[in-house]
Order: structure tokens, then C-alpha cells, then sequence
């Protein structure tokens, strides 16, 4: 190894761990302020430990509201976003080749907006119809784009689906409703769960977009950035822990359950 | 009602490519029944016709006499089994078996029940609560033909089911595949490309090229009396060797070739004064021989025991393969030198061209 | 469409059908033409609503250009938007290689899922994250005092924060678009072009990033359109001297009281976004297909 070359690795080395320091260092303070006595969620000073802040964050009843409203808005989310999603990776799947261009340019389209807009794209719409904002509306606007998501893991499913046993089930005398209950939704199961978790995530961590819609309804992250403009004290960062434990926790089973099955050969 | 089938005129056009022109045949109830051709002949897409998975662009398929046209596969009483086998992965071996008798509302103890007796015909008791992905080859194969016949088909489509199987598997799988059609009587219809695979298994075989139908005959009659000249050249080895027909008569005719006159049975399109062609079977040719005389080059003997084959080229460049039987081989020549073979008039058939 | 009937019959497609034709036309286009139809129209009081006075105009976008901080607010978001995708570039172009080609499978699934987790966690607690640190009398100053490096704390909300937060909530949209576009290049091209003398500077200009341009491409396009979308980031780390272009969009909808400029504002940016995906493609000859993986 030449010197020069020992100076990149070493530099590169250094690299590294500056962008782990940069990924991980941000979160381990946030979770360590939860623990600090102090009345301002910081590290430094350290000004004793506690975990009088957890005790807090469990007592305060508008943070259980707003935990609340965001658990019946994903809840609504996945029932409206997981079907149509599905339907479309459906619909997409058996298009011709320049209906399909067109269309799936506009299917992905929510993507490619920011979510503030369709978050008031959506206000305006249903203000004409006289509706405001609220549940309803922080449902519909969220599920514009998670549907997306839920379509491109669905298709990506589809794409591995052997369509000879639509044909078999067929040919054996099913009805085209039985074909499909017995045959192609149990395939695609894996990817369906898969994408209500990931709209679950997407809707409970959703900001943008849902501050436009929600109406005089807080979800959490509205609550917690209200929080931070308002009064920020380490019951917050409580809570952020509380939440990054479950979202890590839930992504390590998410990632391993993924890796088991395509390790496995797929049926 | 009876399960016969009956193609009439059927053609199929997938957009400006001519998968099958005008086929017409019948198959009789409880027939072993084959259509054999080269990928892409449109034997699948005459298959997948007969099931309703397409509807053909012209002419009628008629099962037991009926008009099938604007019935889905599942209104047919016909089952396929897929080249893929297609088996459910996420059902268990018995609610495989038993899913068509779901589709027409059958009971869950009865549909266990009959999916019990089937596992048994198949010799697989005891494997009902396995997965698909847990069986062998061979196994799921079986279980593929229960699930098919489980729905008391009239006919049974076999889309080249074998050939994924392993060349010993595949062997034994054509015996019993053979012994359960002779059993259950039910129709079969036999898609391969390979022709010992039809020859040994069917009591007729259709053979097809190009979208055509060429013949429809039992294996023995395609082997000795090949009706065109792709048949002759598909179904089994041959030596050709073109020539002009001189002359016809007594059910024999005469064509002259680069290597002389030589006289066969007259088959089709033989007429005096035409181009045409004379096939004669590699076990026809024999070492020596008066009569037919010809001189080819020898190129390779390959002694397999009974008998010997031997490789060369005719002196007009067509390949020569005979196959000499041992207690013959003595007059066998050796590799690279001429020799001499003979072979009897009614052992060769003479087919005009084109 | 034929085939989507014969494969699934009368009844399940027509439901597939109406569902996708509830999203697209009722929650995609609708909302969008409203909004236009309101960017296009004078704030009004009720009663005068489909009167004389109630006629299209393009005068809310005007007023975006004539006002000249609100102006300003938006081409700043623009560049700025442009710097953090280049940031996030930068920040994840040498680990996406290292993970594409030089990485052991080992190496690389504990980096993938060391990656993925922190993607994981909401924004808003993200943005949390670096407001605690970035806080006037936070870790960041104390860590920096302690060394001496400086002298008193800095103010570090405003458009540094703002850039660091944002940078550190896109890095994945970045990193993984370039990730499987470096994965997909031949390790024997590097090794040729190492061979034939290049030095690792026109390795990586001449070789590796022509063949990611498809990546690159699409993680600027989602870094650009997010950045220039985000609302939260700036909320919380930005200073009065900081605004971003979706904090006026707001006001005009919740303080200002005047939807119609405010749908204008929205239309703006949502056709500046639309715009920069488009010509970014359109240079880097992505298809639209490939870009939502």
C-alpha cells in the first residue's frame, strides 16, 4: 500500500465515523436529555439523573390526545390507503404499454408534490363542499400519497407472481371472485402487511402535509412541535425516546422479517 | 354426455403473428391423445383454446358434441395441468387437491374425504398436510394431476407436464400416467415436443408445424407412413435423399437420386414427373444388400450392444445414419472408408416435395 | 383495460377501477384544479363571491413578484433548496460508493440497517434532535467552548441549522438511488480505468459518476422537491432572518386570512417542483418509471 493511499484509507476511515457520529449523535443526545434534570432538554450540563420527565410525559393528557387522534388517523389511513393501493397496482399491472406510461406518471405524482401542497389542495377542495379541516380531511390528504407507497410495494410483489395459477385455480372451476380471494390476495399478504406498516409510519410521522388539514386536531407531531415553539422541557424528549425505542425496535423485525424471506427461495 | 373433442377449423391470430391456421381434428372419448411439434408449432395455443383460457380468432371447439364458444375455463369440463405444474404455494397438498371441489361449494369433510382418496390413487397418503414447496419433483407432479383430476374432469389438458422432471423420473412418470388414464377412462390431451414421449404414451398423435396441422395417426402409422415430409424428418430418425419421382405404380415408386435409382412405397404427393424425396428408417438400412444399392462414407461407428450405429455422409453430402444389428456388425466397414448398404423397397417411403 | 376484465371479471374490476378513479380524479386532480381555480381568483368577501368582481386573473402571482420580500424568501428557498441536495450529495456520495463497491456483505447489511433506522424516526423528532443540540446553550456550543475553539456561543439557528437538519432528514433519499446505481457498475471498469493510468479523481468524474447519473439524478430531484416542500425544518431551526417560502404559505392560510394568495403561493411551488423533477430527467435521461423505487 503506497502512502498516499494509506492517507486516503485513513482519511476515509475518518469519514466514516464522522457520518455515523452525524446519523447517531443527534438521537442518543435527544434520548440522554430525557434523563437529565434539567429544566431545558440538553446534555451539558449535566445536572443529575432522573426519570422524573417520563413521569411527566405519562401525566400530561393532552400529549394521550394527541397519541390518540394520530393512532385512529393511521388506523383510517391503512383501510382507505391499503385497498386502493392495491386496486391500483392491480389496474396498472394489466394496462398496455402507453396507457401505462401516462397513468403511471400520474399515480406517482404525489410523490413528486410537496406535501404541503397536497395538504392544501386538499383544504381548498373540501372547503367548497363545506367541509374543514380535521380527521376526515388529515385522512384523505395523507392517503393521496401513502397510496403511492402502497402501490409500489404491491406491484413490486405482483412482479414475482406466477399468473399460471390464476389460470389453474380457473381452470379447476373457481369463480374470478374465488381466484382472486384463494389465489393472488394470499400472495400478495406479505406485501400488504408490509405496506399498512409503512403507511402506519408514514401517517403517525406525517407533518407537513397534515398541519394544513388538521383542522383544531393535534396530532403528535403537531403536539410535539407545538412543544418545542411553546415550552419545551424534557418530557418531550421522554416521549421522543419512547417512540424512537418503538420505531427502531419495529424496523429491526420489519428489516429481519424482510431479509428471512428473501433468503428464503419465494413460493 | 360423451368427451369427445372436436377441433373444427380452428385459427388463432395474435395481432399480425398466425399462431394456428385451420386445424381440424377429432379426438374420441377416453383417447390418449397427442399433439407433438417444435416450440412455438401452436400447440399450446391450441391447448389453451380447448380450456377457454382464448377464444379462437376463427372456427369452433366442440366438447361432447357442444359449442364451447363464450365459455371460461371454468365452465368447461376440462382441467389443465400447467408446464409450471402451477400448484398453490400457500395451500397446504390437500387444499390443492381439493380446490376445485371448493369451487363448487363441496363440504370441507367431503372435500378432505376425496382429496384422501385421491393422495392414495397418487400413492402420497399421509402427505395431504405438507406445502407444495415441501415435495419433490416427481411428487409434485402427482399431486399437480390429483388436483386436476380431482374435479372429475372430461378431459384432461397436459401442457408438457414432464418436462421438467430428470430423464428416469420422466420414464416412469409416462407408465403411470399412461396406467391412470387407462384407469380413470377420462380424455387425455398430451402437449410435448418429445416424440418418444408421444410415440410411447398415445393411442393417436397429431403432429404440427408452423401454426399447421401435418398428420393425425397412431404412433406406428406416422413412424411407417409419414404424410408429409416435416413428419418423416420429426418423428423419429431418417435418411433422406431427394431425387425426381420417375415413376409410380403398384403402390411403389421409383426416384431418381444422385446415387441411382432406388424404389420405396409410394406415399403422399408421390406422382410420376415430380420432385420428391425418399425417407428410408435408420434400421432399414442394412450392410451389403443387393437390392436399393447405395455407397456412403463412414465416418463413426458407436457400438451400444444390440446393435452398432453408423454415422457417414452419401456421396451427395446428405448424412447417412444406419443402425446395424450386432450379429450384422462383421460386415460393418470400418471408419473412414466407403461401404455399401441396401435396404428393402417397403422399409422406404417416397413423399413428393413441398 | 380488457385485460384487467378478463382476468378478474366484471365485478372486482369494476371496483378496482372505481377505487383508483376515487384517488386519482377525487383526491389528485380535484384538489389540484380547486387549487388553481382559487390561485386564479381574488380573495373576496362572501356576498361578493360569483359577482362582477369575481373574474380570473393571474394578479396573486403578480403579487408574489412585486412583493419584494416575499420574493426574495422565494428564491431563496429555491438556492437553498438547490445547496442541500448538493450538501446531501456531497455528505453521501463517497459512503454510497464504499457501500456499492468496496463494502463486504457484512459490512454493507449493518451499515443498510444502521441507515434505514434513523429514517425511521418521524421529522419532527429529527429536527427536535438537532434543535436540542444546536440550542444557544446546547451540547453543541458547550462541546465547542470546552475545546477552545470558540470563544462564546454561537447562534447557530437561522440557515445553518436549517441546512444541517434538512441535510441529516434526506441523506436516505439520497443514498439510496446513488447506492444502486454504483451497486450495478462493473468493479472490472474501476479496475480498468485504475489500470490504464486514471487517477481516482477521473476515475470517479469520468467513470463512476456517469454511470450513476440515473441516482444522482433521482436523489436530487426527491432532495430538491422535499427541502423546497419542508415546513417543519425551518419552523423550528430557522431565525426571523431565515423564512422559507412554505412559512409565507402558511401565513397567508392561518395569519394572513387570504387563501387565494395563499393557493397562488402553493401553485408556484408546486410547478417550480414540478419543473426541477422534469428538467432534472429530462438532463440526466431518467424515465419517470425508474425514479419511484
Amino acid at each position: 500500500m503506497s502512502g498516499s493511499e494509506r492517507i486516503f484509507n485513513a482519511l476515509f476511515w475518518l469519514y466514516l465515523v464522522a457520518f455515523g457520529l452525524y446519523l447517531f449523535a443527534p438521537l442518543i443526545i435527544m434520548g440522554a436529555a430525557a434523563f437529565n434534570e434539567s429544566r431545558f432538554p440538553t446534555v451539558i450540563p449535566w445536572q443529575g439523573t432522573t426519570t422524573d420527565w417520563f413521569a411527566a410525559m405519562w401525566a400530561d393528557r393532552t400529549m394521550w390526545q394527541s397519541l390518540w387522534t394520530s393512532l385512529i388517523v393511521a388506523v383510517c389511513v391503512v383501510v382507505v390507503a391499503v385497498p386502493i393501493g392495491t386496486a391500483a397496482a392491480l389496474v396498472l399491472t394489466s394496462l398496455h404499454a402507453r396507457a401505462k406510461g401516462f397513468a403511471y406518471a400520474l399515480m406517482v405524482s404525489p410523490l413528486l408534490t410537496p406535501g404541503v401542497v397536497i395538504g392544501i389542495s386538499t383544504l381548498i377542495l373540501w372547503r367548497q363542499l363545506g367541509i374543514g379541516g380535521g380527521i376526515f380531511l388529515i385522512v384523505l390528504a395523507q392517503s393521496t400519497f401513502i397510496i403511492c407507497y402502497v402501490m409500489l410495494m404491491v406491484m413490486a410483489r405482483l412482479q414475482r407472481f406466477d399468473r399460471t395459477q390464476e389460470e389453474a385455480a380457473l381452470g379447476l372451476g373457481a369463480s374470478k371472485v374465488m381466484v382472486f380471494r384463494r389465489v393472488t390476495l394470499p400472495f400478495l399478504r406479505p406485501a400488504l402487511l408490509a405496506a399498512s406498516g409503512l403507511a402506519v409510519l408514514q401517517s403517525v410521522e406525517n407533518y407537513n402535509t397534515t398541519l394544513f388539514v388538521r383542522g383544531f386536531e393535534t396530532p403528535l407531531t403537531v403536539f410535539i412541535a407545538t412543544k418545542v415553539r411553546t415550552g419545551l422541557t424534557p418530557a418531550v424528549n421522554a416521549l421522543a425516546l419512547i417512540i424512537i425505542a418503538a420505531t427502531v425496535v419495529g424496523a429491526i423485525a420489519f428489516e429481519i422479517a424482510r431479509r428471512r424471506r428473501a433468503g428464503r427461495p419465494s413460493p | 354426455m360423451s368427451h369427445s373433442v372436436e377441433l373444427a377449423g380452428i385459427g388463432m391470430t395474435f395481432g399480425t403473428t398466425r399462431a394456428v391456421s385451420d386445424v381440424t381434428f377429432k379426438v374420441r372419448e377416453g383417447e390418449f391423445f397427442s399433439i407433438l411439434g417444435p416450440s412455438g408449432c401452436g400447440k399450446t395455443t391450441i391447448l389453451r383454446m380447448i380450456a377457454g383460457f382464448i377464444e379462437p380468432t376463427e372456427g369452433r371447439v366442440l366438447i361432447g358434441g357442444r359449442d364451447m364458444k363464450g365459455l371460461g375455463p371454468n365452465q368447461r369440463p376440462t382441467a389443465m395441468i400447467f408446464q409450471s405444474l402451477a400448484l398453490f404455494p400457500l395451500m397446504t397438498v390437500w387444499e390443492n387437491i381439493a380446490f376445485g371441489l371448493e369451487a363448487r361449494g363441496v363440504g370441507k369433510a367431503e372435500r378432505r374425504a376425496k382429496a384422501e382418496e385421491l393422495l392414495r390413487l397418487i400413492a402420497l397418503e399421509g402427505y395431504g398436510n405438507r406445502m407444495p414447496g415441501e415435495l419433490s419433483g416427481g411428487q409434485r407432479q402427482r399431486v399437480a394431476i390429483a388436483r386436476a383430476l380431482a374435479v372429475e374432469p372430461g378431459v384432461l389438458l397436459l401442457d408438457e407436464p414432464l418436462s421438467a422432471l430428470d430423464l428416469k423420473l420422466r420414464q416412469h412418470m409416462r407408465a403411470e400416467l399412461r396406467a391412470l388414464q387407462k384407469r380413470t377412462g377420462v380424455t387425455f390431451i398430451y402437449i410435448t415436443h418429445d416424440q418418444s414421449e408421444a410415440l410411447a404414451m398415445s393411442d393417436r398423435v397429431a403432429v404440427m408445424s408452423a401454426g399447421l396441422l401435418q398428420q393425425v395417426a397412431t404412433p406406428r402409422e406416422l413412424y411407417d407412413n409419414p404424410a408429409t415430409p416435416f413428419v418423416a424428418r420429426f418423428v423419429g430418425e431418417t435418411n433422406a435423399l431427394a431425387g425426381r419421382i420417375t415413376e409410380v405404380a403398384g403402390g411403389q415408386a421409383r426416384i431418381e437420386t444422385a446415387l441411382g435409382a432406388l424404389t420405396g412405397r409410394a406415399g403422399q404427393g408421390a406422382a410420376a414427373g415430380q420432385a420428391g424425396t425418399i425417407y428410408i428408417r435408420p434400421e432399414a438400412l442394412m450392410p451389403g444388400g443387393a437390392t436399393n444399392s447405395l455407397t456412403a462414407k463412414v465416418e463413426r461407428v458407436d457400438f451400444e450392444g444390440a446393435f452398432a450405429l453408423v454415422h457417414g455422409a452419401f456421396a451427395d453430402g446428405a448424412a447417412l445414419a444406419a443402425s446395424v444389428p450386432s450379429t450384422r456388425l462383421g460386415d460393418a466397414p470400418a471408419p473412414g472408408a466407403e461401404a455399401r448398404f441396401g435396404f428393402q423397397p417397403e422399409h422406404a417411403v417416397v413423399l413428393g416435395d413441398g | 383495460m380488457g385485460d384487467l376484465y378478463r382476468r378478474f371479471g366484471p365485478g372486482l374490476s369494476t371496483i378496482f377501477v372505481a377505487l383508483v378513479l376515487v384517488w386519482l380524479a377525487g383526491m389528485v386532480l380535484a384538489p389540484n384544479l380547486m387549487m388553481i381555480d382559487y390561485a386564479l381568483r381574488p380573495n373576496l368577501p362572501p356576498a361578493a363571491i360569483g359577482g362582477p368582481t369575481d373574474t380570473y386573473s393571474l394578479a396573486n402571482i403578480a403579487y408574489l413578484a412585486g412583493e419584494a420580500t416575499h420574493r426574495t424568501i422565494f428564491l431563496k428557498t429555491i438556492w437553498a433548496s438547490a445547496l442541500v441536495a448538493l450538501t446531501t450529495f456531497l455528505v453521501c456520495y463517497p459512503i454510497a460508493f464504499w457501500m456499492a463497491q468496496r463494502a463486504t456483505v457484512g459490512q454493507l447489511s449493518v451499515v443498510l440497517l444502521l441507515i434505514i433506522i434513523p429514517f425511521f424516526i418521524n421529522e419532527v423528532l429529527r429536527t427536535l434532535a438537532w434543535f436540542i443540540i444546536l440550542a444557544y446553550r446546547g451540547p453543541l456550543n458547550a462541546v465547542l467552548m470546552n475545546l477552545g475553539i470558540i470563544e462564546a456561543p454561537i447562534r447557530w439557528q437561522g440557515d445553518g441549522g436549517v441546512l444541517a437538519a434538512m441535510v441529516y432528514a434526506y441523506i436516505l433519499f439520497m443514498l439510496l438511488p446513488i447506492y444502486n446505481a454504483i451497486e450495478s457498475l462493473e468493479k472490472a471498469q474501476i479496475e480498468a480505468a485504475r489500470d490504464l493510468g486514471a487517477s481516482p479523481w477521473r476515475i470517479h468524474t469520468r467513470v463512476v459518476i456517469p454511470h450513476a447519473k440515473a441516482g444522482i439524478a433521482t436523489g436530487f430531484v426527491f432532495t430538491f422537491m422535499l427541502a423546497a416542500g419542508s415546513y417543519v425544518a425551518p419552523a423550528l431551526l430557522g431565525a426571523p432572518g431565515s423564512r422559507w417560502f412554505t412559512e409565507i404559505i402558511y401565513n397567508w392560510f392561518f395569519e394572513g386570512g387570504d387563501w387565494n394568495r395563499g393557493a397562488a403561493y402553493a401553485l408556484v411551488l408546486l410547478v417550480l417542483c414540478l419543473a426541477v423533477v422534469l428538467v432534472t430527467l429530462k438532463i440526466a435521461r431518467v424515465n419517470l418509471a425508474d425514479v419511484a423505487k
